[in-house]
């Protein structure tokens, strides 16, 4: 795999990645390390006096019952979101692939919301579902649905996950379009000439084929949901009402910034950082795969 | 290929048409909105079409200074955000593309190490350290300036393992034949490597510069002066849904603006982004 020639300079490599080096060190490893060892320390919120308590804090934060709220706010969200955006995109994906004609024009106008911020996505579905001025909410008014997800929880979630969704699906349909052209046409021919119709078709030949692309984009769909929507639940919602969209990362986010306790922060943080490694670890397990069988 | 019945053809352009209202509707009710006086906006529902106040909501916005954040121009707000996309874009090919020879071209002690520390930073969002990285910006100086923004965002483990693999394609006979000819690694660096790269380079571009561009917790961290928010933060202090003095129509402006820049380059730059996405994933 790797060229054999190579060049004999002996200082010029550690130079070459020293910026890299030097940046990862500073703003990555040594802010990780930090926060493994405040995880560790209990402190008072002016930062005066702070003892070592070991895994106290994790103790504390694991029985916690807000702690334990937006874990399962976290899980509903980030498997509403993922469902909902991947399902949306292979609809779209598959019915792209069957048109011939303005093929090209459907991918453009469905890849844009790719480039819109999660937290302008969120202002945006809050600015048509706001319920004195959201155009939507008024539509859902005058068909008799008390709509207002600023007071009532569920609603809050709904237009999260709206909003998470709607951004995602381009990124979604993408991938399955590409997974889609990979499928064998000779397969599908194939079936057709037995005489399987397209429903059957699509269920046992075309979405057991997609089955990596459907996981890659699983996980990817998750750390999306458990990471990159901060913004949504910060511009749109700030966690309320009560705390009924209080994400993991929002809540780091609070209990370390707004609320100063530090060492409950700190332990959230490390958890979080056990939920990445293990996300990682399966993405890559099964990029290895591909790998092989692909 | 199979015969398709027509009304199946017709049944999918019906449901791509429909998907395409869901994914677009947000973004041109948006527009229609920054064109309408604040009066309509606050009286729903909002009209369908665009209204008569584009030049007069767009000036305002851009040359007059918003009154929430601080009489910041939107103007100064989308300097501040192309600064930071493109920094963290350049920034980030720069030092990846770099690293990446290093580690492909040569043979060096803890060559491996350094590989592997890189690679772990995958593990490392902003979001999983938010505070002890704060203070690491503090103790630097770093808030409310432009390198706060852009360095500490520019260390990807992607980019460099994304052109890890592609330096690895290429064949060993090409560095050969530059080193006979007399080339050292500058050289080839410059002269071979680079141009191969162009289009990885170009595909990367589109992607990362997107990604500063969107970035919402790192500049609400690293900035707390309005002069120096980016465009994303200074929407989120304008709109107050609790209080009804929201001014919505600039509100609309300013989102537009926000959004319109990355959206043109996505669509422009197609080719490009699509490439990018699905490279940069695998």
């Amino acid at each position: 795999m790797t060229p054999r020639v190579i060049f004999p300079n002996k200082i010029l490599p550690y130079l070459l990645v020293a910026p890299q080096l030097a940046i990862t060190l500073v703003f990555f490893y040594w802010p990780a390390g930090q926060a493994l060892y405040q995880s560790m320390l209990r402190q008072d919120p002016f930062g005066l006096k702070s003892r070592f308590v070991w895994f106290a804090n994790f103790r504390k934060v694991l029985v916690d019952p807000a702690y334990l709220n937006s874990i399962k706010v976290t899980v509903v969200f980030s498997l509403a979101t993922a469902i909902v955006a991947m399902g949306v995109a292979l609809l779209l994906a598959v019915m792209a692939e069957k048109v011939v004609r303005g093929k090209g024009i459907y991918r453009t106008l469905m890849i844009w919301p790719y480039a819109v911020a999660p937290a302008i996505a969120g202002m945006l579905g809050l600015f048509l579902f706001n319920p004195s001025i959201g155009s939507l909410s008024y539509l859902l008014r005058r068909f008799g649905i008390a709509w207002d997800p600023l007071l009532n929880g569920t609603h809050a979630m709904i237009l999260l996950v709206a909003a998470a969704a709607w951004k995602q699906i381009s990124y979604n349909f993408l991938f399955f379009i590409a997974g889609l052209q990979a499928v064998p046409k000779t397969l599908i021919e194939a079936a057709a000439m037995d005489g399987a119709s397209e429903t059957k078709r699509f269920w046992t030949i075309v979405f057991p084929l997609l089955a990596p692309t459907t996981f890659f984009l699983l996980v990817v769909n998750t750390v999306y949901a458990l990471f990159d929507t901060f913004g949504i639940v910060h511009a749109v919602t700030g966690g309320g009402p009560g705390k009924t969209t209080e994400t993991l990362v929002y809540k780091v986010y609070n209990d370390g910034f707004v609320n100063l306790i530090l060492g409950d922060s700190a332990a959230q943080s490390v958890i979080l950082m056990i939920i990445v490694i293990a996300l990682t670890a399966i993405q890559f397990r099964y990029v290895e795969r591909r790998v092989h069988y692909g | 290929m199979i015969g398709q019945s027509p009304f199946r053809i017709f049944l999918a352009h019906a449901v791509l048409i429909l998907g395409i209202l869901i994914v677009a509707f947000p973004i041109y009710y948006t527009f229609v909105a920054s064109t309408q006086t604040l009066q309509t906006i606050l009286r729903p529902p909002l009209p369908f079409w665009p209204g008569d106040q584009f030049w007069n909501n767009y000036s305002e916005a851009l040359f007059g200074g918003v009154g929430r954040i601080g009489g910041v121009g939107v103007g100064r707000l989308l300097l501040n955000t192309t600064i930071m996309a493109l920094g963290v874009a350049v920034g980030k090919i720069f030092i990846s593309i770099l690293s990446a020879y290093a580690i492909v071209f040569f043979r060096f002690p803890l060559r491996m190490t350094f590989f592997w520390l890189i690679f772990i930073t995958l593990m490392l969002p902003v979001e999983v350290r938010i505070l002890p990285t704060y203070k690491v910006m503090v103790d630097l100086g770093m808030i409310d300036t432009y390198a706060g923004l852009i360095i500490p965002l520019i260390a990807s483990a992607t980019a460099t393992l994304l052109f890890r693999q592609f330096f690895m394609t290429i064949p060993g006979e090409l560095v050969e034949a530059a080193r006979v000819d007399g080339a050292g690694p500058w050289r080839f660096f410059f002269d071979i490597l680079l141009p191969l790269s162009r289009t990885n380079i170009a595909a990367l571009f589109v992607i990362l510069f997107i990604y500063g561009w969107t970035q919402y917790l790192w500049p609400l961290l690293v900035t707390n002066s309005n002069n120096m928010n980016t465009i994303v933060i200074a929407l989120r202090k304008m709109v107050s849904f609790a209080d009804a003095d929201t001014q919505w129509h600039l509100v609309m402006v300013t989102a537009m603006l926000a959004i319109m820049p990355p959206i043109l380059i996505v669509v422009l730059m197609q080719r490009w982004f699509v490439r990018g996405l699905v490279e940069s994933e695998k």
